[in-house]
């Protein structure tokens, strides 16, 4: 158990190491710089910009300053961030530096106050999801066939088949401009995250729905249940003790993608009901050739989406003891 | 064993080549024609293959059809509603305005010209706020979406199976590497390698294509292809492990068979079940994906006209003050169908294959 855990830590490291050196090598590969506008700047201020961001340096050298808490500088300069009081420290102490585009501001100000907003917003869907998706699929399994069976299978589809913003069109539609029941925008108390938290959970518990429905009718034809059955126990406690196990592995699997395509479909939820969070920064500061928002933003959801899914694979072991820890 | 005589065997008075003949009589049943014929007689999975058959011959031909150019504009103030075939069934006036088309496209334009003339429906579905015809739109948008998630799913199908069925098969250190390098590749999140890459393609776009003959569109499909065969590898790969320590894989690996042979003709089909579950979820999300890149802008570009870009363009006429409702409702309804057919599509070949129901109903 702690070899497992031990060995994902080593991969992880790995991984981000990939992800930050490839992004970092990327980013300033593309024409462009953050501080390219309408106008061109003068000479000397440009020059200026660069120094004070270490933009005119190797890349190497600006790697690794980027990566540690080294002090590059010729003349032992420090890399000031944001306001202009914090020393820059290196992502390895987990300092994004300041942002390029906003001004006043360093990466990490713009993630704390962001990323709260975006993970509400994705635990609510995620809940919209499974709260729906598990009860729909297990219903949809046991009454194979019948009338439920294929109206929830409709509904689900219908779920699958329509792009989130196209949900969200027809949710505010209905429950804001037909019946006004919840607020249209915005961001302040849980009202505000009704809506989108369903627009985005919709598709994954459609999702989810299927992956339930097939896993259940795979688990329900095997003969432990069978066996079960036969030896008397009541239909419920085959169903919640025996069955649901097996059943719900196709949904632990897919828990780890799922999480992951929440947090990238909340870049156009949040667009939509104007929601402050993480997602609008992903788009604009690729965009924007904010390095080091980018590269924050980045490193930020390859950390969450690896944590999840090393949490997904160990969910998975304690399912289905077939599979073991130490074989993977 | 060696010391059994076969003789000794109660043959019920026959000998081998009488048994074998007989045995010869009776027709064998592969699993795919099984699962052909049991395709059949689900109703709802036969219907959703004809609908889809239909709708992408309509697609392939839509050039020749007597419709209106999907990006022929017409600047009125606001987008007129549907108008119904027996009150307008069709006008003159058709222009024929495109994007840039293949030859064979080109070819289909001067022929429909030949046959209809400047003979055009009506607007059947409503326009949209530059006058441009719905139907139209949504006819020449298939071929976009369906082509992006048509070579999207063939990348993902044969990578994410082979990778997936070969790391589970060969389990280990190999399996280990394997699946970790998945991990790597999941967890990049590649939302931002797309909009990275094709903000860098949209730089150097002129160079690609003169140097290399590699346009935007190209780099789209591949992009994508390539993002999605991981959950497929991994799906496959979790399937197989379960299934690599199970009696009939012994036996075939005592009779001799190589490891290409048993994960490819052994396990491949054992787990192809759950593969066309997972395909039929992989269009979809294709489609929708480029639906997602039309929102913030990054998805195929106008003139040309995708399903994305409906939705969005749908989206965004949601107001407070008048519904248009034509514009959402209708290729929305477009994309529902075409999406529902083949989920039941899929639903109807899971059960066809189901090795399980083999020789049932």
């Amino acid at each position: 158990m702690l070899r497992f855990f031990f060995q994902r830590l080593l991969w992880f490291a790995i991984t981000l190491w990939v992800v930050v050196t490839v992004s970092f090598f990327l980013m300033r590969q593309v024409r462009g710089g953050p501080f390219d506008g309408e106008r061109a700047l003068n000479e000397a201020i440009e020059r200026n910009i660069k120094a004070r961001y270490h933009l005119d340096w190797p890349q190497w050298k600006q790697y690794l300053q980027y990566v540690g808490p080294l002090n590059l500088d010729d003349h032992g300069a420090q890399f000031l961030g944001g306001d202009g009081t914090d020393v820059f420290t290196g992502i390895l102490v987990g300092d994004f530096g300041p942002s390029f585009k906003y001004r006043d501001f360093t990466v990490n100000d713009i993630i704390g106050q962001s990323l709260p907003i975006s993970i509400s917003l994705g635990v609510i869907s995620l809940m919209w999801a499974l709260l729906l998706g598990l009860s729909a699929g297990i219903a949809s399994a046991l009454w194979r066939g019948s009338t439920t069976d294929v109206a929830l299978r409709l509904v689900a589809t219908t779920g699958i088949a329509l792009p989130n913003f196209t949900v969200a069109g027809f949710l505010v539609i209905f429950f804001v401009f037909t019946i006004p029941l919840l607020p249209v925008a915005g961001y302040g108390s849980w009202r505000h995250l009704v809506l989108p938290g369903f627009a985005l959970g919709a598709p994954f518990a459609a999702y989810i729905a299927r992956l339930t429905r097939t896993g259940m009718l795979e688990v329900l034809s095997q003969d432990y249940i069978r066996t079960a059955h036969a030896k008397g126990l009541p239909p419920r406690l085959v169903l919640l003790r025996h069955a649901l196990k097996g059943g719900l592995l196709p949904v632990v699997s897919y828990l780890g993608p799922a999480t992951a395509g929440i947090l990238t479909g909340s870049l156009v939820i949040e667009r939509i009901f104007a929601i402050p969070g993480t997602g609008s920064h992903f788009v604009n500061s690729a965009l924007n050739r904010d390095y080091t928002l980018a590269m924050g933003v980045t490193i930020l959801y390859t950390v969450l989406v690896y944590a999840l899914n090393t949490l997904v694979d160990f969910a998975y072991t304690l399912l289905d003891p077939r599979i073991k820890l130490e074989e993977s | 064993m060696a010391g059994k005589n076969p003789k000794s065997w109660d043959l019920g008075g026959k000998n081998f080549e009488e048994l074998a003949s007989e045995a010869a009589k009776f027709k064998g049943e592969s699993l795919w024609q099984d699962a052909w014929r049991r395709l059949k007689a689900n109703r709802t999975a036969w219907w959703s293959l004809l609908f889809l058959g239909v709708f992408m011959t309509i697609a392939m031909i839509a050039p020749l059809m007597p419709i209106p150019s999907p990006v022929f504009l017409d600047l009125q103030l606001e987008p007129q509603p549907p108008i119904w075939p027996w009150t307008n069934f069709g006008t003159g006036g058709f222009e024929p305005q495109y994007w840039e088309l293949s030859a064979l496209d080109n070819f289909m334009v001067d022929t429909r010209v030949a046959i209809f003339g400047d003979w055009q429906t009506g607007p059947w579905l409503g326009t949209d706020g530059k006058g441009r015809d719905i139907l139209s739109r949504i006819i020449w948008g298939s071929r976009t979406s369906i082509l992006v998630s048509l070579a999207a799913a063939f990348c993902s199908l044969a990578i994410g199976v082979s990778y997936g069925a070969v790391a589970g098969y060969l389990g280990g250190r190999i399996d280990n590497l394997m699946m970790r390098v998945v991990d790597i590749l999941y967890s990049i999140p590649f939302i931002f390698l797309v909009i990275f890459l094709i903000t860098i393609v949209n730089e150097y776009r002129a160079e690609l294509e003169d140097n290399y003959g590699i346009d935007r569109e190209t780099v789209f499909y591949v992009v994508i292809g390539a993002v999605y065969w991981l959950t497929m590898a991994r799906v496959v790969r979790g399937q197989v492990l379960s299934l690599r320590n199970q009696e009939f894989i012994e036996a075939a690996r005592v009779l001799g068979a190589s490891t290409a042979r048993i994960v490819f003709v052994h396990l491949v089909p054992n787990v192809l079940s759950i593969v066309i579950v997972y395909l039929t979820l992989t269009i979809p999300a294709v489609m929708l994906f480029e639906a997602f890149l039309s929102f913030l802008g990054l998805g195929i570009e106008p003139p040309k006209v995708s399903w994305g870009i409906l939705a969005v363009d749908g989206s965004e006429m949601v107001n407070p003050v008048k519904l248009y409702w034509w514009l959402v409702l209708f290729p929305a309804g477009a994309m529902g169908t075409t999406l529902l057919a083949l989920n039941l599509l899929g639903d109807g070949l899971r059960d066809a294959l189901d090795p399980k129901m083999r020789g049932r109903d």
